[in-house]
């Protein structure tokens, strides 16, 4: 339930996420995948759409998206590509070659960071149009332009979409199933996730209805540039649709523009105006049967993904939900295991991994490095602001080892009222063996030195543990 | 006029020039094409500087080939490097593709010699070269009618003797019902035998490209040139060119052909029925065993066809829209420029084809139409296979009647449409189907007879057409040959 809606009313949720794939070359063409720079360069027959050219599978897009749509939970399956016509000067041939009937993925899901699961209904591949840009003073708009230039560097750049179901019901989920679905597309590989930069593109489908209600009339968000974005544009538009409905109109399928600088959306298009696609299949390409082999050979290497990473920092470290998200999402994971496994106390070392360790470099710290520090921390060795600050310059140099930093910081001694503390609940401890001590057996001292130490794990100054105990005796 | 083979073998032995016989072609086409218009671009520089390459080749010990110093003549919707390709489309105004089709580098890599680029039905549409945008080509056996289509100009080339083989594109009958008309061999291979990379796209599913020659050795040749695994087209079978001259002679002793019951009826006309049950007995005389069989679902290829066909059209001709090449009509708007183009671009019959094409994909009717003819023509090839189970080649007409004079069906397109009801079905099942003149009709002109064989069997089906080629009537009424 949405607390940006009035009582009694929900939102219902579904997201058309399209993410370019890290391809060497395009879905369908030798040239280049990546883009930007000088405009029509990386560009051939094929991106071009000239007569007599024709579209080649490219064989590691197939294997970006079956690695994806396993990563998704998704049946991969046998899919056909189909054409889907209509006329924009930055569609080359006048149809975009994609997947209609039959998708690569299909019927997946999507944990997010706190347990629920949101619906796959399809993560299917086809190819990305090119640019272009309307000069003139029609606002953009290819109606009004008085030129248009259009680049097709972009043109054919394998794409993913991936289809949920209207399974979130705030902006929250939307965000959160976004964040997750871009750490488990850049976990596997398939994309570089930048929604700034558009090689991740998300268009929000939302509707609104009272509780217990059917589903209502969607509008489909386009134009949404960031999660902020993706946020404010969805609680917008549910409040335009209450608003609507409460005063006694009707909602109206179309497609809506969020502008981020109004902070409102606006009509596009609507369904009446929508293109008829006439989708068909593609003759110029035969089906893509993966078959078990290459898809379980997939899914063998697939790496660690972000929910399972959350688990195991969970049941390995001891984070809680929340912690385990924000270290999973920055890839410190990994760290804090090898440091519980070095004998560092985890949830130190996950404290430390989610309030201190914001910086991308702190992937590179050295694990051992790492684990040494929480154990120093952990021994009363470092306060927690020492620690913090040598961590700091842990990442500033990972080849720097947490003592060289804390000796150079002058940290190395301990802090004599830490000592006094540990001494003094020693003896409170060893009532017995300090009476003995206090009697005049010397040797006694031993004893609590080595207790000193092993609490210090060695790092305490037994010169300095033996004085304090002989002042303590008087 | 000397066959390819021969040329091939005399340019290879050093005794002939490539030079020389481009001379002679060159020669044929000036005499005659002004006529004829079986061209609408002859490159004689180019195919000069080829020549010249070849006889450089032989002279340095070298071998060019097995078609070195063969002129060849190629169907104008074949892409050509630098050359203008135009699809006889004023839409294509300008245009120069920027890379070979894998057949014309085939050719030129077996040493043969592109003379020009030749005529065709726009975007090899029609059936008669009446829709081209420069004008028709004219039979070059009767200059008063048709050569057939859409390759018209590509059977012409030959049948005037301006070249020994050329290049067509059959979608629906378009390379066999124009060798029909023109007397000459034309051969539609088995879909996928021939990689469609570089050639432009009419219907993706149905086009394929292959040879017209004088003589079924020529085009054997041919075919094993072009024939073959190509990476660049998706849908080009994995496999290597068939050996097809070795069995030329094999005969048909043995075989069992079938004649087809629903391409014998009412619609074909009488002379050439005759012609093609005098086929059938030629065949017999030489050892195969002949039957009628049937093909059942044949009988609505043509309903089938003409939504498949402009279905595909209309998705592939949407990139003629004036943004990146060829023709474009400026307009104050994007969206005008597109229609201004497009109007002004293309002719009437691809207008038709495109708005049928686009009706037959629509929202709403896509099952009715698209849907439907997708599944008859599952059902086309459910019945070819059927009856390859029974018999191992079919024979049937190529074409209902003989060469038809110019405007006799321009203003009937079913009219039109009906000459290639005996030819559409092997293009909706991907089977191979040869056109091999057999005599004459009533009318004196020639009449083809088509021999359908099962995918990748164009084995079998040249040896059929070898037998029918020997056992050809040279002129005279049906009723009046025999087997000879």
């Amino acid at each position: 339930m949405s607390e940006v809606l009035p009582d009694g009313w929900e939102m219902v949720i579904g997201l058309e996420v399209h993410a370019e794939l890290l391809t060497e070359t395009k879905l369908f063409s030798g040239s280049p995948a990546h883009f930007g720079g000088e405009p029509n360069t990386n560009i051939d027959p094929v991106t071009l759409g000239l007569p007599g050219a024709l579209p080649v599978l490219n064989r590691q897009a197939v294997e970006l998206a079956i690695r994806a749509g396993l990563a998704l939970n998704c049946t991969v399956q046998r899919s056909v590509f189909a054409r889907k016509n209509y006329f924009y000067p930055d569609m080359p041939k006048g149809y975009q070659i994609s997947q209609y009937e039959l998708p690569i993925n299909v019927d997946g899901w999507l944990e997010l960071p706190d347990g629920r699961r949101v619906g796959i209904e399809r993560a299917h591949l086809e190819e990305d149009t090119g640019k272009s840009t309307h000069m003139g003073s029609g606002g953009g708009r290819i109606h009004d332009a008085e030129y248009s230039l259009v680049d097709f560097n972009r043109a054919g750049v394998p794409l993913l979409e991936i289809v949920s179901r209207p399974d979130m019901g705030s902006s929250e989920d939307a965000k959160d199933y976004v964040a997750e679905l871009r750490s488990i597309l850049v976990a596997v590989g398939a994309s570089d996730g930048k929604m700034e930069e558009g090689s991740l593109r998300v268009d929000a489908n939302v509707s609104v209805r009272r509780v217990g209600d059917e589903l209502g009339t969607r509008c489909e968000i386009k134009n949404v540039n960031s999660l902020r974005s993706l946020g404010r544009a969805i609680d917008y538009e549910a409040q335009r649709q209450v608003d609507l409905i409460e005063a006694g109109e009707r909602v109206v399928q179309e497609t809506r523009h969020w502008n981020d600088d109004t902070g409102r959306t606006q009509t596009l298009r609507s369904k009446e105006e929508a293109t008829d696609y006439r989708y068909f299949p593609e003759p110029d390409l035969v089906e893509v049967d993966p078959g078990p082999t290459w898809i379980e050979a997939v899914r063998a290497a697939l790496p660690p993904l972000p929910a399972a990473r959350r688990h195991r920092l969970v049941d390995e470290a001891g984070a809680s939900t929340r912690s385990a998200a924000v270290v999973v999402e920055r890839g410190l994971d990994e760290l804090v295991l090898a440091a519980v496994a070095a004998g560092a106390e985890g949830a130190r070392a996950v404290t430390r991994a989610e309030h201190d360790l914001a910086d991308d470099r702190a992937r590179a710290l050295d694990p051992a490095h790492f684990a040494k520090l929480i154990r120093m921390e952990g021994a009363g060795q470092l306060t927690a602001t020492q620690a913090k600050a040598v961590l700091a310059e842990m990442v500033e140099d990972p080849s720097r080892s947490p003592a060289d930093i804390a000796a150079a910081k002058g940290f190395e001694a301990m802090d004599h009222g830490e000592l006094e503390q540990l001494v003094d609940g020693l003896i409170a401890a060893h009532p017995e063996d300090w009476t003995k001590y206090c009697a005049g057996e010397d040797k006694v001292a031993g004893f609590f030195t080595g207790q000193v130490m092993k609490a210090t794990q060695g790092k305490a100054d037994g010169k300095a543990v033996n004085a304090l105990l002989r002042a303590r005796r008087g | 006029m000397t066959s390819a083979a021969d040329t091939a073998r005399a340019v290879r032995a050093g005794e002939r020039r490539a030079t020389d016989v481009l001379d002679e072609a060159l020669a044929a086409i000036e005499a005659r094409d002004a006529e004829l218009h079986a061209f609408n671009l002859v490159t004689a520089d180019a195919a000069r500087a080829a020549a010249e390459a070849v006889d450089r080749a032989v002279a340095a010990g070298n071998d060019p080939g097995p078609l070195a110093g063969v002129p060849v003549a190629l169907k104008d919707n074949l892409c050509t490097r630098g050359i203008p390709t135009t699809c006889s489309s004023r839409i294509l105004d300008g245009w120069r593709p920027p890379y070979d089709a894998t057949v014309v580098a085939r050719l030129a890599a077996a040493g043969a010699v592109a003379v020009g680029k030749t005529n065709l039905d726009e975007f090899a549409m029609g059936s008669s070269t009446e829709n081209s945008a420069f004008g028709p080509t004219r039979n070059p056996l009767d200059p008063t009618k048709v050569p057939g289509g859409s390759s018209g100009g590509s059977a012409a080339a030959v049948a005037a003797g301006y070249v020994p083989l050329s290049l067509g594109s059959d979608t629906g009958g378009s390379i066999r019902q124009p060798a029909a008309l023109c007397g000459v061999v034309g051969v539609k291979p088995t879909y996928g035998r021939v990689s469609r990379l570089g050639l432009v796209a009419f219907a993706s599913s149905l086009d394929q490209i292959g040879p017209f020659a004088r003589t079924v050795e020529d085009a054997a040749l041919l075919l094993e040139v072009i024939s073959g695994h190509d990476p660049g087209d998706s849908t080009s079978i994995p496999e290597s060119a068939p050996a097809l001259r070795q069995h030329l002679a094999d005969g048909v002793a043995g075989l069992r052909v079938g004649l087809v019951r629903e391409f014998l009826g009412d619609g074909i006309a009488p002379d050439v029925r005759a012609r093609v049950h005098q086929a059938a007995e030629a065949l017999a005389a030489a050892g195969a065993s002949v039957t009628e069989v049937s093909v059942p679902a044949a009988a609505y290829g043509l309903s089938a066809y003409y939504v498949i066909a402009p279905a595909e059209a209309s998705s592939n001709l949407a990139r003629y829209d004036g943004v990146r090449f060829g023709l474009r009509v400026d307009a104050s708007t994007t969206p005008e420029m597109y229609e201004l183009t497009r109007t002004q671009g293309f002719g009437d019959e691809v207008k038709r084809r495109i708005m049928l094409g686009t009706y037959a994909l629509s929202a709403g009717y896509y099952d009715a139409y698209y849907g439907t003819a997708q599944r008859v023509r599952t059902l086309i090839l459910r019945d070819f296979e059927a009856a390859y189970r029974e018999v191992d080649l079919l024979l049937s007409p190529t074409s209902p009647t003989t060469a038809f004079a110019f405007g006799d069906k321009t203003a009937d397109p079913m009219a039109m449409y009906m000459n290639d009801v005996c030819t559409i079905p092997s293009n909706l099942s991907g089977h191979p189907a040869v056109s091999v003149p057999f005599g004459v009709g009533d009318d004196g002109m020639p009449v083809g007879v088509q021999v359908l064989a099962p995918a990748l069997d164009e084995v079998t089906m040249f040896r059929a057409a070898a037998v029918l080629e020997a056992a050809a009537p040279a002129a005279g009424p049906a009723s009046g040959g025999g087997a000879g």
